[in-house]
């Protein structure tokens, strides 16, 4: 079923190619801050890929979904600095325990649709946070979980990198498998029309509740990177406020593209790290973007490059995912088929 | 836990549940008849309370502070909804996001104008005293919160069940393109309706500075009790938000006497429970 895919352009391919290079002799070509961004642009690339999943394909914007990337990340950061356990079964736990709370909020959000579906990612996001912020004996309240010793072999800011790099490029590739397999079209016809998908004799439930758990998985991973990565966790860095700064990464770079969530993530992460020296109102500044992306440019980044490209090519490339989450709301429940 | 500190669990509860009361009722009048999840509520919230702050401090007066707040939050609403929410209309994403966006945009202009200090607003004199009865000695404003969150919900009820403009609110959240048909302008009510529910935070913000106090972060807080307190009791359900509101003031109160390291827990399990058995809420129904 490739329906949807465009075939590369040379200059795709191109920057493509530069991408991949720069990647890999990053640490060779910046100072160390410039690779810890990067490291930090490639997690929370993850992080939005893994909300594009849910708000891109099926519509429905996660708006916990820092939440669902803390439970990875308190339960990696316990099980190694308090519990002393190797990182293997240590990851294995962390993603466990994300699939268990995705399975539970998954089961209570696809009961139901639209604005209530969003409303559950929204509790649970604030459940996990409101248990890291008081649960003191186990997370540290406040002060949060310190001494998450990274894997042996990627404790120097460069391995970690390339060991993050890794990591991402294997979850960028299933995810992109995921959203091209007929699962993904179904996630897309499940968006434009719930009614119609049903009639057609999909079983929306199960897909949306499949699409819940591949969402957090891959959070939890972001999660597991994130812990490593300050070596540090505390609710701060998994409250509404992370939650939605990740929302705005895929908002901002083009939700249904998965490339546009990494994109977003990039433009906000380097603008909170390199601008945020200079710039004092940053939630004010956020909030704006936020405003202005959603009033004025509803693709976000990638889907406005894709309409020059569409409009240099007479028509040849087929958009893909540029009116994710706008075409919701009206369509579903009453559209006819 | 004897008699007396039940007795003051109990009070704190049900008084602490009339303000989440007065915070939900207008989070679930928008939500009711324009399905739009105000995420900015907690912002107005924290507005209100500061707009009160200021007019008292000038005025002294806490009546006008009570004007300002509420008219002054409703008139921001007005702008709100006439500026940014109307031209997404009716798509639930982009309307929850820009609402989101505001959210962060009101509290960090409130954070450069009034500051980082917590500020609490004080009572008025006459209701700064403590009332004995059974024994038990409490606070006369925490009292008088039980008196307005029944005066609001009286009010909302006869609004809404009484007067014309109730009646056009209840066709709307039945079929707002019918009412338009009928010669109504619906937009000029959905307007009005916001603004309504703006205040109702605003007014929240003021009476919240005195029973709790104003800080930054108090936003967010308190959007997330207004959240639970919506969800329990079922989004746009006016009867839903007052049960929401008993029951989390309640389970808030006895949870910080009894378990207060598991206090957010406390509130999201029972909301968790509600939820897997009810998906809509306890008196919601689905769209």
């Amino acid at each position: 079923m490739r329906l949807v895919t465009a075939r590369p352009t040379w200059p795709v391919i191109a920057l493509t190619v530069v991408v991949l290079i720069v990647g890999l002799a990053l640490p060779y070509l910046a100072t160390s801050f410039y690779v810890s961004v990067v490291t930090q642009v490639l997690v929370f690339g993850l992080l939005a890929m893994s909300i594009d999943v849910l708000g891109g394909y099926l519509g429905l914007m996660p708006l916990g979904q820092a939440g669902v990337m803390g439970v990875a990340a308190y339960v990696i950061a316990y099980l190694i600095s308090k519990a002393h356990w190797s990182w293997p079964p240590a990851v294995a736990m962390a993603l466990a325990a994300t699939l268990l709370v995705a399975l539970v909020f998954g089961l209570l959000a696809v009961r139901t649709s639209g604005i209530f579906f969003v409303m559950i990612t929204l509790a649970e996001g604030m459940l996990v946070w409101g248990l890291a912020y008081r649960w003191s004996s186990v997370t540290g309240a406040e002060n949060g979980i310190r001494g998450i010793s990274r894997p042996e072999f990627a404790t120097v800011y460069w391995q970690y990198y390339y060991f993050v790099l890794v990591a991402f490029a294997v979850c960028a590739v299933l995810l992109g498998l995921l959203v091209r397999s007929p699962f993904g079209l179904v996630l897309k016809g499940i968006r434009d029309s719930e009614s119609r998908m049903r009639t057609l004799g999909y079983n929306v439930t199960l897909h949306k509740l499949l699409a819940f758990l591949a969402s957090g998985l891959f959070a939890g991973i972001a999660g597991v990177l994130y812990a490593w990565y300050n070596q540090f966790i505390s609710p701060s860095a998994i409250n509404i406020t992370a939650s939605t700064e990740a929302v705005l990464m895929v908002v901002l770079g083009g939700p249904g593209t998965l490339l546009g969530p990494v994109l977003g993530a990039g433009v906000i992460v380097f603008i909170k790290n390199i601008l945020s020296a200079y710039v004092a109102r940053w939630p004010t500044i956020m909030g704006l973007i936020f405003i202005g992306v959603v009033l004025f440019a509803q693709e976000g980044i990638l889907g406005a490059l894709r309409r020059t490209q569409v409009r240099t090519r007479s028509g040849r490339v087929q958009l893909h995912g540029e009116k994710a989450w706008d075409t919701l709301g009206t369509s579903s429940g009453s559209s006819p088929l | 836990m004897n008699l007396e500190t039940f007795g003051l669990q109990l009070l704190n509860g049900i008084t602490f549940g009339s303000l989440l009361f007065l915070l939900a009722s207008g989070f679930t009048l928008i939500f009711g008849l324009m399905r739009i999840t105000n995420l900015s509520h907690g912002g107005l919230y924290l507005i209100g309370g500061y707009l009160g702050l200021t007019v008292l401090g000038r005025t002294g007066n806490f009546w006008l502070a009570l004007i300002a707040a509420g008219a002054g939050v409703a008139v921001l609403g007005l702008a709100i909804e006439r500026v940014l929410l109307r031209p997404v209309r009716n798509r639930i994403m982009p309307e929850v996001l820009l609402t989101l966006g505001l959210a962060f945009v009101l509290g960090d202009v409130a954070l450069a104008i009034w500051g980082g200090d917590p500020h609490s607003i004080p009572v008025p004199p006459i209701l700064g005293g403590s009332i004995n009865a059974l024994g038990l000695t409490y606070p006369t404003f925490r009292l008088f919160m039980v008196l307005v969150g029944v005066v609001t919900a009286v009010g909302l009820w006869y609004l809404q069940y009484h007067t014309l403009l109730g009646a056009i609110i209840r066709a709307g959240v039945d079929d707002p393109n019918m009412v338009d048909a009928m010669g109504i302008d619906i937009k000029v009510v959905f307007n009005r309706v916001f603004a309504l529910g703006a205040a109702l935070a605003g007014l929240a913000g003021l009476f919240g500075g005195a029973f709790l106090s104003l800080y930054p972060g108090a936003d967010s807080d308190t959007l997330l009790l207004a959240v639970v307190v919506v969800i329990i009791g079922g989004p746009g359900s006016l009867l839903g938000a007052i049960v929401g509101s008993l029951l989390v003031g309640l389970i808030d109160s006895f949870a910080t006497a009894l378990v207060p390291d598991l206090l957010y827990f406390t509130l999201f399990a029972p909301m968790v429970v509600i939820l897997a058995w009810r998906p809509y809420g306890l008196l919601g129904k689905p769209l």
